[in-house]
């Protein structure tokens, strides 16, 4: 295995180019347990620690360009107002060593469907910046991003350099199922943001499809309903029932498998829950009727 | 001086400071937290190889061929090793019936068995080579379970059996059975207002103890080696391994390094034949290590069980009688599965009076991985089932399901279904009311100014709930334990204890080969060392086959068992330096002939305080020493047809209250405070005592809610081998443990003290799932406890 490590994003675009099956690593989260478990031998490991802009982050007029490799503790820290659904995503990843180390452009590289970002990207909104030496620079949107299981929309000789996230407009949430309180790998995930500038409500699923997915239908419906009854202008509480049936379309939008984590049956009923309690915090907080209610930790 | 096996009871009194009863800090402890402590793992010397194991990667097979020679050709590699190399004739081991193969010949009986050795000078050309061997195999069915097992048709997992349990088992894929009889079950059951049946269901546990198997061997000048091993039991790996190598058990010399935990993982051999045999090959040094992924397949798992209960009462709220069955899942091999059928038998009914038993346990020989020892061995299955078999009568008899336990608790005179008289403090009643009388836990602490604190909540920092479904639940329960070897095993333990002056200071030195695996033996001998000798200086000596046994590090023995060979043999130093003093300074004062001595602060003292002597004046140019076994009081088998006899040396007693918060839409469990109240016996560190009950305590709760090895029951695969997927609790997941510790002296033990690491492991389990059945009202007969099966999901 020989181990590459570009000084610049130039020598590491060349050098993908040159080694198309090299395999990027910057936290190493979920590349150093494939190789420590033998998963995976690449004949290439492709080192982006020496790129520093990488670590960066910039806070534009809509959205925030999030460096590859900007630590989840980052975004955690930093960036709670701009991006609260993905801040809230952040604080379920794993331990706070590899928060220390591991970003979101690994989450994206890997594309597993249990990782953690996915959920809060698809609700929020986002593009994925990736560039080759050859045909440069692209912006995939996070719709099309996910192409199969641990499968992107990447071409050989691409490297992920950003991830553009909208800003919130609203409130936004993120839950995990795990069975374990704290550390654990997602039996299921949901994010859901609302966005009052276009009167949408998008949502985020994972680990419970062969990709993270969005409940469409369920948005869809959800965005009728609220415009119908007019409550996005007048603020009134969601209907219990309004509440169900899109807990519901959410459930219908998995696509599950039994595993040794969990059952399809349960990550279809959790998903659903989570779906329901999401949209009441977000919702709430929309109202503004009550404190806030983010979970604080 | 005290015969073998008699209490001793000319105990000084703890006058020196950092004697017994003292919170005196752990020599390892710094080391340990600061990541400098060197564990086996990290070994290391000139010119050494790397040992790697190749494994089986299916269950149950014919081997039709192993073709070694790419992975010999391979540049680095000094050897590879398979059945055909073993040395001698001896090619099996194990802990009592000698049926594991050190490499597989011509079968596979579980998945990850070991098939080939290989030894290179890298552990990545060790690894690639091992992968370069080619095995065929010709699958056979697996047999999985009881019905499977004893199907008519079923293949023999073990063929020609020939150890002593053959010829009472009824079938051959029965590796043991115990039933106990006692009074007449069917008659008592007439008497009955209610009677109760369950069944249950106990997961795989694994010890996921830290620090991964792991050792060096050391080729001698002599044709020996020299292992340095992580283990729990230095003397009984001796004597599995030197017949294998084919060496005399003086030329294999075994030294202990640093164990990271052990539980009862490390009681059977892992790699250490394996590295002694490529050591002897290659004429190098070898080290081994497993990572995390091949430590799940190394050692030796608690036993899954099938638990079938029936439990009878009369209205007023009197057990009139109990008829079980228990069917242990042992595995492959017979590990400890003999002793693990015992002890779930004679424990089966848990710390209760019942006249009328009728009971049966069983380990079947299966394809699943092997099972063996583990914290609790055998009755922490039965107390998960007859904990929620007493709350189901309670529940029945409408009565308070503590006050129903108490109504039945056993005491001091008990007589249990074996026959034997428990003739010491059992304060079961008394352990059940202090948890019970333990304040609770403030409601909904989640709630705070700035929102919910969803570290409070079930589902923690995943943020599943604001406190929406929570709904809090409190469940009780209490366990039995043995301590020490039961069953006529000849359960003894050697100290060799040293006196001499250095420095101008007198110096105790303490030598056994106890396994320090965490559980603070050593802390503890230094202890017992300075309350005996009266000195501040006590030196542990490294632990190695040097000196002769100190049995296992388990079934709670080491403080009673090893520390009673120190005591004894630190008595006996005593004696000797009373004896030196008395012929060089008996002339000078004739309190040396009349008084009762004392060895204090470094004097020699009479009883009413009156120095005599320093000990460097008495000890000056000669030193003391004294190697000497201590025995407990002797057991006595179990009946074979009726289970009758003085099977145990010593009962360990422990209560939890468990309150915990489910999210009964998720199925997501908080447990928020397990309270424990437990009697010791005597705490020799109290702090060391708080650390045991805490931690057994948490590897019980472990099992109620995540912990568990999953096994394909289509393939006997395992399916979650890594930290990923096999969760273990974390700080978040663990509760507040407030610990009632109680002193109730057993006269037959040193210092009176009682065995306690295994206890808290037993009532922990059942006390958390009788609270997340008393927050859901579910049934939930089986552990762990998992999300889809508190919501119908599963």
């Amino acid at each position: 295995m020989d181990f590459l490590r570009p000084a610049s994003w130039e020598e590491a675009l060349a050098a993908k180019a040159a080694h198309p099956t090299a395999v990027p690593i910057a936290g190493g989260t979920d590349v150093m347990v494939e190789i420590n478990f033998d998963h995976r031998r690449p004949e290439y490991l492709l080192d982006l620690n020496r790129i520093g802009d990488l670590y960066e982050w910039e806070v534009g007029e809509d959205s925030v360009r999030l460096g590859a490799s900007v630590p989840y503790t980052r975004i955690m820290e930093n960036l709670r107002a701009e991006l609260p659904g993905l801040a809230l995503a952040s604080h379920t990843v794993a331990s706070p060593q590899i928060r220390n180390r591991g970003g979101v452009g690994g989450n994206l590289g890997t594309a597993s469907p249990a990782g953690d970002a996915h959920p809060a990207l698809l609700a929020s909104g986002a593009e994925v910046e990736v560039e080759s030496a050859e045909r440069g620079t692209r912006l995939i949107p996070i719709d099309e991003f996910y192409k199969g299981v641990k499968r992107n929309a990447l071409q050989p000789d691409e490297l992920i350099r950003a991830v553009h996230v909208k800003k919130a407009d609203g409130p936004q949430q993120f839950s995990k199922v795990g069975t374990r309180n704290a550390m654990v790998i997602a039996v299921c995930a949901f994010g859901l943001a609302l966005h009052p500038e276009t009167r949408t409500v998008r949502t985020g699923i994972g680990s419970a499809a062969p990709t993270p997915v969005r409940a469409k239908a369920a948005e869809e419906f959800l965005n009728a309903a609220l415009e119908e009854g007019g409550f996005w202008d007048n603020g009134k509480i969601i209907t219990p029932s309004v509440a169900k049936q899109f807990a519901d379309l959410c459930s219908a939008a998995c696509n599950p498998i039994d595993d040794v984590r969990g059952t399809a049956s349960y990550r279809r009923h959790a998903v659903g829950v989570m779906a329901r309690r999401t949209l009441t915090w977000t919702w709430e907080s929309y109202r503004g009727a009550r404190r806030t209610t983010e979970g604080a930790a | 001086m005290p015969a073998n096996g008699a209490p001793t009871k000319i105990t000084q009194g703890s006058k020196t400071k950092g004697g017994i009863g003292e919170s005196t800090l752990r020599p390892d402890g710094t080391l340990k937290v600061t990541g400098e402590f060197a564990y086996s793992s990290d070994m290391w010397h000139e010119d050494m190889l790397w040992g790697q194991i190749l494994r089986s990667t299916v269950a149950h097979a014919e081997i039709v061929s192993i073709d070694t020679s790419e992975a010999l050709a391979m540049p680095g590699v000094y050897a590879v090793m398979t059945y055909d190399d073993l040395p001698t004739d001896v090619k099996n081991y194990g802990l009592e019936i000698q049926d594991t193969p050190v490499l597989a010949h011509g079968k596979v009986r579980h998945h990850g068995e070991p098939v080939a050795i290989v030894a290179a000078d890298h552990p990545e050309t060790a690894r690639r080579a091992a992968a370069k061997i080619k095995v065929e195999y010709r699958e056979l069915p697996v047999i999985t379970d009881e019905a499977s097992a004893l199907a008519p048709d079923a293949i023999l997992i073990h063929e020609n059996r020939d150890d002593h349990h053959i010829g009472h088992v009824p079938h051959p894929n029965i590796v043991h059975r115990q039933p106990i009889i006692r009074g007449n079950a069917d008659e008592a059951a007439k008497k009955a207002d209610v009677v109760v049946k369950g069944e249950y269901t106990f997961g795989m546990q694994d010890q996921a103890f830290l620090g991964p198997e792991s050792g060096l061997a050391v080729p001698d000048e002599d044709g020996g080696v020299h292992l340095y091993i992580a283990t729990q039991w230095l003397h009984s790996d001796l004597r599995q391994i030197a017949p294998v190598l084919g060496l005399p058990e003086s030329k294999v010399r075994m030294t202990l390094s640093g164990v990271g935990g052990a539980f009862g993982g490390r009681e059977d051999l892992s790699m250490q034949i394996h590295a002694c045999l490529l050591a002897l090959r290659t004429g190098k040094p070898v080290k081994i290590v497993y990572n995390r992924f091949e430590s799940f397949f190394g050692h030796v798992h608690r036993h899954p069980a099938k638990l079938f209960y029936e439990h009878g009462a009369t209205k007023d709220g009197k057990l009139t009688h109990v008829k079980c069955r228990i069917v242990l899942d042992g595995g492959a091999y017979a590990s400890a599965s003999p002793a693990v059928v015992g002890n779930a038998s004679s424990l089966s009914i848990g710390p209760y009076v019942v006249d009328d038993v009728d009971i049966e346990a069983i380990a079947l020989y299966t394809n699943n991985p092997p099972c063996g020892a583990m914290r609790g061995f055998g009755a922490v299955q039965a107390c998960f089932a007859y904990e929620a078999q007493m709350d189901k009568v309670a529940r029945q008899l409408g009565m308070d399901p503590v006050r129903f336990r108490q109504l039945n608790a056993m005491e001091q005179g008990t007589i249990m279904p074996t026959g034997q008289p428990v003739d010491s403090p059992a304060p079961v009643a008394e352990l059940l009311r202090r948890v019970k009388a333990m304040p609770m836990p403030p409601e909904r602490q989640w709630e705070s100014s700035e929102g919910a604190d969803v570290r409070q909540l079930p589902g923690g920092l995943s943020n599943t709930t604001h406190g929406e479904g929570v709904v809090r639940g409190v469940g009780y329960a209490v366990g039995i334990k043995n301590v020490g070897f039961s069953e006529g095993f000849d359960d003894y333990s050697t100290a060799k204890v040293r006196m001499e002056v250095i420095n101008g200071e007198p110096v105790a030195t303490v030598h056994t080969a106890m396994a320090e695996v965490g559980q603070g033996g050593v802390t503890v001998h230094a202890q017992i060392a300075r309350t005996e000798l009266g000195v501040a200086q006590v030196t542990i000596h490294p632990a190695d086959t040097q000196v002769g046994s100190a049995g296992s590090t388990s079934a709670s023995r080491q403080t009673y068992v090893t520390g009673g060979a120190v005591k004894n043999s630190c008595e006996l130093v005593r004696e000797k330096v009373l004896e030196i003093g008395r012929r060089k300074f008996g002339s000078y004062h004739p309190a040396w002939a009349t008084a009762e001595l004392l060895l204090e602060g470094g004097k020699v003292v009479t009883d009413g305080g009156e120095v005599l002597a320093d000990l460097v004046d008495v000890l000056d140019g000669e030193s003391v020493e004294v190697e000497a076994e201590w025995r407990h009081r002797p057991t006595e088998a179990f009946d074979l047809r009726t289970g009758q006899g003085n099977g145990h040396v010593q009962y360990s007693f422990a209560a939890h209250r468990a309150v915990v918060e489910v999210d009964t839409e998720l199925g997501l469990v908080k447990v928020i405070e397990l309270a424990c109240a437990q009697d010791v016996g005597k705490a020799l560190n109290p702090l060391s005592v708080i650390g045991q009950i805490q931690g057994g305590t948490t590897q019980g709760l472990g099992v109620a809610v995540m912990e568990e090895i999953v096994v394909d029951p289509k393939t006997a695969k395992v399916k979650n081998p890594s930290f990923t997927d096999y969760l273990i609790p974390t700080i978040l997941d663990t509760p507040t443990i407030p610990v009632d510790v109680l002193e109730l002296a057993d006269d037959h033990a040193p210092y009176g003290l009682r065995g306690i690491g295994e206890a808290p492991t037993l009532s922990s389990t059942p006390a958390v799932l009788a609270a997340i059945r008393n927050a859901t009202g579910l049934e939930l007969n089986r552990t762990p406890v998992r999300p889809e099966h508190l919501t119908g999901t599963a």
